[in-house]
This record gives C-alpha cells, sequence and structure tokens, in this order.
C-alpha cells in the first residue's frame, strides 16, 4: 500500500507553527545584534592589537569555529549549573547564539577593517576627525559595508542552526515541529512543512539584511 | 544499579563515540565530494534546465537547518519502506547538506578562471568535456583546496547534529554519559575539547594552504 501524504493534520497546528516562527525570528534577532555587537568589539580589539583583549578573543574564536553549536549549547545549559550558575532555556539559547555569532563575526568584521587602506585614515587625521569620528566614519562604515554579504551568510547560518535549541527545551520552531508530529504522527508531513517555513525565514533574513545595509551601512550620511 | 565512572571510563566511551563522529565525517566529506562534484558540473552546464536543477538544490540545501534536513531523510525514507538506521539517514543527510556547500565553494573556484582559459583551450579544438578536464580544472583545483579544507571543519560539527536523530556519535556519547555521571561539565568540556583537536588541525591546515597559494576564493 503506498503511503498517502496528509497535510491537513500539520495545517490544523498552525497556530503553533507561526509562534514557533516567530520565537525562532526573536532569538536570531537577539542574537544577531548583540553577536555583531560583540564581532565589532572584538574585531577592533584584535585590529589595534589592544593587548590584553586581542589575544583573549583569539582564543574565543578558535575556540568557538573549532566546536558544534549544540555542544557549546549543552555546556552552557548543563554545565554552568554545576558551577552554581542557573540559567533558563532561553537564556542559554540567546547565550549560546551570541557567543557563537560573534566569534565569526569577529574574524568577518576583522577582515573588513583589515580592507580599509591606511591613507583613508590619514586623510581623516587630516580633516581634523577625531579618533571616534575615523573610526566610526572611516572604518567601521567602510569594514562592514565590505562584509555585509558574508555577516548576513552567518546570521542565516545561526538562524538555521537554532534548529538544535529544541534539543534544550527552547519553545522555537522546531520544538514546535517535534510536539506536533508526535501528536499527530505525520512527522515527515510536519518537518517538511517546517522546513519550508526555515526556508522562507532564510530568504525573509536575507532580504532585511540587504535592506538595511542599504538604508544603514552603505547610505548616505545623514 | 549504581555504576562508578572513574575518568578513564568516561574518556574511553567519548573516544568510542569519538570514533564514530571521525567515519561520518570522512564518509560524508567523501561521498559530499562526489555529488558536489557532479552538482557543480550541472550548475555551469550550458543546458539551462540543468543549471536550474542544480541552483535549486544548493539553495535548499544551504536555505534549511541540516537538523530537518535529516529528519526529513530518516522520515521520509521509511515511508518509501526503506527500514533506515539512524546511521544511514545520518550518513546520506551529512552527504546532501556537503555537497551544496561543496558545489557552492567549486563554483566560485572554476568561474575564477579567466574565460579567456576557456576560449583559448576551444581555438585549440578541445571539446567543452577537454577543456575542462585538463584546463579548467587543474587550475580551479588549485584555488579550491584551501576552502575546501576549511569547510571540512563544517562537516565534522555538522555530525554533532546526528546525535538528535539517535545516531551515537561522539556528542550523543557525552550527553548519555553526562546523564549517568551527573558530571556534565566536565564531560562536556572534554566533548568539545574532541571536537577541536578534531577541527583545529584542519583549520590551521586551511589557513597555512591560504597564504600558501596566496587567493582568496
Amino acid at each position: 500500500m503506498a503511503y498517502e501524504f496528509e497535510f491537513a493534520p500539520v495545517l490544523e497546528y498552525t497556530d503553533l507553527l507561526l509562534k514557533g516562527a516567530f520565537f525562532t525570528i526573536a532569538l536570531t534577532a537577539v542574537g544577531a545584534v548583540f553577536g555583531i555587537g560583540l564581532g565589532i568589539i572584538g574585531a577592533v580589539c584584535r585590529a589595534w592589537r589592544l593587548q590584553p583583549f586581542a589575544a583573549l578573543f583569539a582564543v574565543y574564536v578558535e575556540l568557538i569555529r573549532n566546536t558544534p553549536f549544540l555542544v557549546q549549547l549543552f555546556f552552557i545549559f548543563f554545565g554552568l549549573p554545576s558551577l552554581g550558575i542557573h540559567i533558563g532555556e532561553w537564556e542559554a539559547a540567546v547565550l549560546a547564539m551570541v557567543i557563537n555569532l560573534g566569534a565569526y563575526s569577529t574574524e568577518i568584521i576583522r577582515a573588513g577593517i583589515a580592507s580599509v587602506p591606511k591613507g583613508q585614515l590619514e586623510a581623516a587625521a587630516s580633516l581634523a576627525m577625531n579618533r571616534y569620528e575615523s573610526f566610526r566614519y572611516v572604518v567601521l562604515r567602510p569594514a562592514l559595508q565590505t562584509v555585509w554579504p558574508a555577516l548576513t551568510s552567518q546570521v542565516i547560518i545561526v538562524m538555521l542552526g537554532s534548529a538544535v535549541c529544541s534539543q534544550i527545551a527552547t519553545e522555537e520552531l522546531t520544538f514546535a515541529a517535534n510536539f506536533i508530529q508526535s501528536r499527530n504522527f505525520r512527522a515527515f508531513e510536519t518537518y517538511f512543512i517546517t522546513t519550508a517555513i526555515y526556508f522562507a525565514i532564510a530568504i525573509m533574513i536575507r532580504q532585511l539584511m540587504l535592506a538595511i545595509g542599504k538604508r544603514y551601512i552603505s547610505g548616505r550620511l545623514s | 544499579m549504581l555504576t562508578q565512572f572513574t575518568t578513564w571510563d568516561i574518556v574511553r566511551n567519548l573516544l568510542e563515540g569519538g570514533k564514530w563522529t571521525l567515519l561520518l565525517s570522512l564518509l560524508a566529506f567523501f561521498l559530499g565530494g562526489v555529488t558536489g562534484l557532479i552538482i557543480v558540473l550541472l550548475r555551469i552546464s550550458p543546458n539551462r534546465f540543468l543549471r536550474v536543477i542544480a541552483k535549486v538544490w544548493i539553495e535548499l540545501f544551504q536555505g534549511t537547518p541540516l537538523l530537518m534536513q535529516l529528519f526529513i531523510v530518516f522520515f521520509g525514507l521509511s515511508l518509501l519502506g526503506w527500514d533506515v538506521s539512524a546511521w544511514t539517514a545520518a550518513a546520506i543527510g551529512l552527504t546532501l547538506f556537503t555537497s551544496a556547500y561543496l558545489a557552492e565553494i567549486w563554483r566560485g573556484c572554476i568561474e575564477a578562471i579567466p574565460s579567456g582559459q576557456w576560449e583559448a583551450s576551444a581555438s585549440l579544438a578541445f571539446s567543452p568535456l577537454q577543456q575542462m578536464r585538463y584546463v579548467i580544472l587543474p587550475q580551479a583545483l588549485r584555488i579550491a583546496i584551501p576552502p575546501t579544507v576549511g569547510f571540512s571543519v563544517q562537516v565534522v560539527k555538522g555530525t554533532a547534529v546526528t546525535s538528535i536523530i539517535g545516531f551515537t556519535e561522539l556528542t550523543k556519547s557525552g550527553t548519555m554519559i553526562a546523564n549517568a555521571t551527573f558530571e556534565p561539565f566536565m564531560v562536556f568540556g572534554l566533548v568539545a575539547t574532541a571536537y577541536f583537536c578534531l577541527c583545529y588541525p584542519l583549520s590551521v591546515y586551511a589557513r597555512h594552504l591560504e597564504r600558501k597559494y596566496h587567493v582568496a576564493c
């Protein structure tokens, strides 16, 4: 007997899926803002060789980039309580995403900063810009502009990676999918639709980041 | 029954899991490479239909979570009446995932070869296949090696996700031991260390190759 696909039992739970999708997006948004923020700090420390922070960030980047996100998540959620630090599943998920994205964006933004020609800084100094102004307008902005596509891809990778947060019971999209398939016994259909939602979110984030890049990064100075 | 775990017991069990992580990584990287090569050839073929298929393939696997791909393979194949083990599903899922990323990396490398090379070899009466085989691929291969080695780190890390569909590799071993010993801090610390020992040399090697060939792809 051939299997008959039934998507109706999944669509009964549309509200749960939408709620899960919302939380996945919210997790990603918080993770992206703080992760890129952390990345900017790390990149500046490394590019300007501010010791000891430069060395610390170098170690941090290597540690995070060479271990799986899932293990980082487990370490934070299951490991930290034995040091007396108790955090909930949402805090653990956000923390893991920020730490993970922070490491990758440190590396990405550092490459951007390195690509700013030295003459630009000298030109800024000759225009009597102070250190802060020249950093903001002459270094950071063009650097972010250069690496914005790479950052966009990384944010999407982190969003897709957040699917494993369901393993510590963070109630995001995959958690909702696991719950639904345990109710309707339509595992394939449930995960199929969930995958489609993830795909849509990935496209949405790409467009959003593109718009943000156009409006705030490459846009005219106001 | 209560059993006392010595540190050596923990390490021994983790190494046993680590063996499967290593095997799965090698298999997925090899099969993913073969599949990726086919995909990249489709991606740059003159036939528009084949190009679109390859493009959709790459977009789909790069735009959806690895965990969902594993679930779909795992549950999808059993719907087809195949009795799939977690190992089979993990190997197939990771192979597909790897093929999409490698195809995209290699496409960049092939397109980085100046079009004059194609034209020159065409003027020497090479067939398109010969142009690819003797002129383009040897050059593209050279610039493709550093990012390919770099991507192998992602494959090793990707194997961790297969623990969720019940494949007993390093992370799954870690979870089970952490539950049995109530020492999650140490166990997950060791698990992370094991992954680091697998991945860090690859990262360093990739960086070294990049510097050696002095190209960005």
